[in-house]
């Protein structure tokens, strides 16, 4: 079997000629393409030869779109890129925000926003697995991992309101604060959640079918990984322990005992055998913070002049209604440096960031976001050569590629 | 004189016999793009069956399906995509929109998003929501049931009627407005009558 | 966060380094001519393997800006937690820079999104041609200078209607 590069469509009608090879053109509309993407495969028989990936159909213009919304407003925005854990998308937004600003956010907010993270992550890891178990035929692992998620779209919606594109966080705090309601369903899910993972593991790991279509498929060395910027559960599968809540921690997180799951073999079931640890580790994390939950409110002061002062202050003293006014009158706002930051948060994915360029006023000047899909997309040219028709389902799955972060 | 009919014999036109059958097994082509995919996932799913109502089939093979969801966002590289699947449905068809960003443009009112499908493509039910909550997909698939079986043919008359072919009113975009700086607002529109 | 002793290695080995410092992050504007030198020192010898991202700033509308286009570069390591941040000034007759491609091969597809979204060159990249927007879209919206709304390329195509019968 010849080992042909090939870069462009050109290419591959010149290697088309040559060999006995063929091509297909796998997406943008597919069910395993998990929304819109789009590949063209290079094929000796059932061998993939090469993968060129063409991407670009969800293109929305999330950063020019940056330039136009103010941090409160584009908030909204963050949410649809990776929709899966958009609550993620919040927390890396605004904690960039909070940096560009040097807020400093209440230890409620803090605590509220790590248990949101990781309920978030277990989420989208949920959701992965759950796709590369129905890509790969196994159905009722699927509807096992949607149910969960259904409970915790019930926790988001007691919450904020919405299912999921919450928009929940805003500069210097949150859209709400939690209370006894959501406390209560969230211990509830801290008490129910295992059993399921339990079933859920019975289901898989063990699977003949299953091992044998991920184990030994879509190889990812530790070398090549850091490389080719691979961050995240993929990069921790390869064996690279990076995890940016131990290594440059957040929020709360120094606070918390949990672990950092890695592998080494670096083929799709490490990554999904450490998903599906991470969910677990994320299910210790939210234990202990809805236990140890801090008093006392989630906005930053009325000095700090960010966050929406509370209806009392803004009616009772006058730093409130000056306070009120000023945010909520357009043409004014709060003052931001005009100075450049990047801040990144572990996401789900990997390392999402946001590297923002404020100019003063009230809108970035550049919103730029650091997507951990677009990134590891590229890794898929790479894992794919050699294996076979069925294996590209498989190793896609895998690498949980969001069409709307691949494409912003 | 007066005909006793018995029990067991149904008088009915065959048209809307025919809806009858085609409403109660509209079978879906998701054309999941964004964040309404999920949601279509999720009505799909065991807690908001949409097997319930008929839609059990959601095959992504537009040569079997009748029925176009079109959940999420269509950018200008995707539309000829869209529309070649359209074209690659059989008669009848119908398409929902679901959600903001594929009845409007939704949040996106940027250089690559298509303001609405339906300047491009017929559509026949328009789910608002960002994104539409199960229950409202579910509604708006009844709606489009009743729709059906309302107007519905045997041979598809329907879709040649002039209600049917009348395109989109066209909204006229102004420049962008020159605001002071610092003050974070999209241009407004206006429209035309 | 970085280490006092890489930024004074760093600036002895490239004495042309403008650092700076904002919320504990250090930034380093770089000439382009040394660029690919300062990458390959970080990586090699000062344990900054991997590539966050490579991005770009349009200066057009910036109060006080000198130049139009800032490439950005963030670089950390794995190993050793730091993070640095370089900056390179690019201008409008001739933007482009030398590709990192050859040092890391995670930059090939962030540079193709700054060649497609802002029009900058890499010199030396394999394959460098436009990954989010269609082939035939001439401008580079991420622009300052072109409308969010665009010139109308989203709606420039034929309309579907109900076949008749």
């Amino acid at each position: 079997m010849t080992v042909v590069q090939a870069k462009t469509v050109e290419d591959l009608a010149q290697a088309e000629a040559r060999d006995y090879v063929w091509t297909l053109n796998f997406g943008p509309q597919h069910p395993a393409t998990h929304t819109t993407l789009r590949l063209v495969l290079l094929l000796d028989g059932e061998r993939v030869v090469d993968a060129i990936p063409d991407i670009g159909y969800l293109h929305s213009g999330f950063e020019k779109l940056g330039e136009h919304l103010n941090y409160n407003q584009y908030v909204t925005v963050t949410d649809r890129m990776n929709y899966i854990s958009p609550l993620a998308n919040n927390i890396a937004w605004h904690g960039a925000v909070e940096k560009l600003l040097g807020l400093e956010i209440t230890p409620r907010c803090k605590y509220l926003r790590t248990i949101l993270a990781e309920l978030s992550r277990i989420s989208d890891h949920l959701l992965c697995n759950g796709a590369v178990g129905i890509d790969v035929g196994a159905f009722t692992f699927f509807l096992y991992a949607f149910y969960q998620r259904e409970v915790l779209y019930d926790i988001f919606e007691t919450l904020c309101g919405a299912r999921f594109t919450n928009s929940y966080t805003r500069v210097g705090g949150l859209m709400y604060d939690a209370g006894p309601l959501v406390v209560e369903k969230i211990r509830a899910f801290v008490r129910n959640f295992p059993r399921t993972l339990d079933d859920m593991d019975k289901l898989l790991n063990r699977n003949r079918i299953f091992v044998d279509r991920t184990k030994g498929v879509g190889v990812l060395s530790k070398h090549e990984a850091i490389a080719r910027s691979a961050t995240g559960p993929i990069a921790r599968a390869s064996g690279v322990t990076r995890d940016l809540r131990k290594d440059e921690p957040y929020l709360a997180y120094e606070d918390f005992d949990f672990q950092v799951c890695c592998a080494t073999a670096g083929d799709c079931f490490a990554r999904y055998l450490v998903r599906m640890a991470e969910m677990r580790e994320s299910l210790k994390i939210v234990a202990q913070a809805i236990e140890n939950l801090p008093a006392g409110g989630v906005n930053v002061g009325i000095d700090e002049r960010t966050a929406l002062p509370s209806k009392q202050q803004v009616y009772q003293t006058i730093e409130g209604t000056i306070s009120h006014f000023e945010l909520v009158m357009t043409n004014r706002g709060f003052v931001v440096p005009q100075e450049e930051v990047y801040d990144a948060i572990e996401a789900p994915n990997g390392e999402l960031g946001f590297y923002l360029v404020g100019d003063g006023s009230d809108v970035a000047y550049r919103a730029r976001c650091r997507p951990p899909s677009f990134i590891h997309f590229a890794l898929f040219p790479h894992l794919i050569r050699g294996h076979t028709l069925s294996d590209v389902v498989a190793v896609l799955g895998s690498l949980n590629i969001i069409a709307a972060e691949l494409d912003r | 004189m007066a005909i006793e009919v018995p029990e067991n014999v149904v008088v009915s036109r065959l048209d809307a016999l025919a809806s009858w059958c085609r409403k109660n097994s509209l079978w879906p082509m998701p054309f999941a793009t964004a964040c309404c995919g999920i949601e279509l996932m999720a009505t799909g799913a065991s807690r908001h069956d949409l097997a319930r109502f008929g839609a059990e089939v959601l095959r992504f093979s537009p040569r079997q399906c009748d029925l176009m969801i079109v959940a999420g966002r269509v950018v200008m590289k995707m539309l000829p995509v869209l529309q070649r699947i359209w074209q690659q449905m059989h008669e009848p068809k119908w398409c929902i929109s679901m959600g903001a960003c594929a009845s409007t443009g939704g949040v996106f009112d940027t250089y690559s998003v298509v303001q609405g499908i339906d300047r491009f493509l017929p559509v026949d039910m328009y789910t608002p929501g960002c994104p539409p909550r199960p229950e409202q997909l579910i509604q708006s698939i009844i709606d489009l049931q009743e729709l059906i079986q309302r107007e519905g043919t045997i041979s598809g008359r329907e879709f040649a009627a002039r209600s049917r072919q009348q395109p989109k009113r066209a909204l006229v975009e102004l420049s962008v407005v020159t605001l002071p700086r610092g003050v974070s607002r999209l241009p407004q529109r206006v429209r035309v009558e | 966060m970085i280490d006092r002793q890489t930024t004074a290695a760093v600036s002895s080995e490239f004495p042309s380094l403008a650092w700076s410092e904002f919320r504990g992050q250090s930034r380093a504007v770089v000439p382009r001519d040394e660029l690919l030198r300062v990458l390959k020192f970080l990586r090699d010898s000062r344990g900054f393997d991997l590539l966050v991202d490579i991005t770009c700033v349009d200066y057009l509308n910036y109060r006080g800006a000198q130049d139009r286009f800032a490439l950005v570069y963030l670089l950390s390591g794995t190993r050793t937690n730091e993070r640095i941040t370089l900056r390179v000034f690019v201008n409008e007759p001739e933007a482009s820079v030398p590709s990192a491609v050859p040092l890391w091969e995670g930059a090939n597809w962030m540079e193709r999104e700054v060649w497609d979204m802002f029009g900058i060159r890499f010199e030396g990249h394999p394959d460098l041609r436009r990954i989010l927007l269609p082939e035939e879209f001439t401008a580079h919206p991420l622009r300052k200078d072109y409308p969010l709304q665009g010139r109308g390329e989203r709606h420039n195509f034929p309309v579907l209607r109900r076949a008749e019968g």
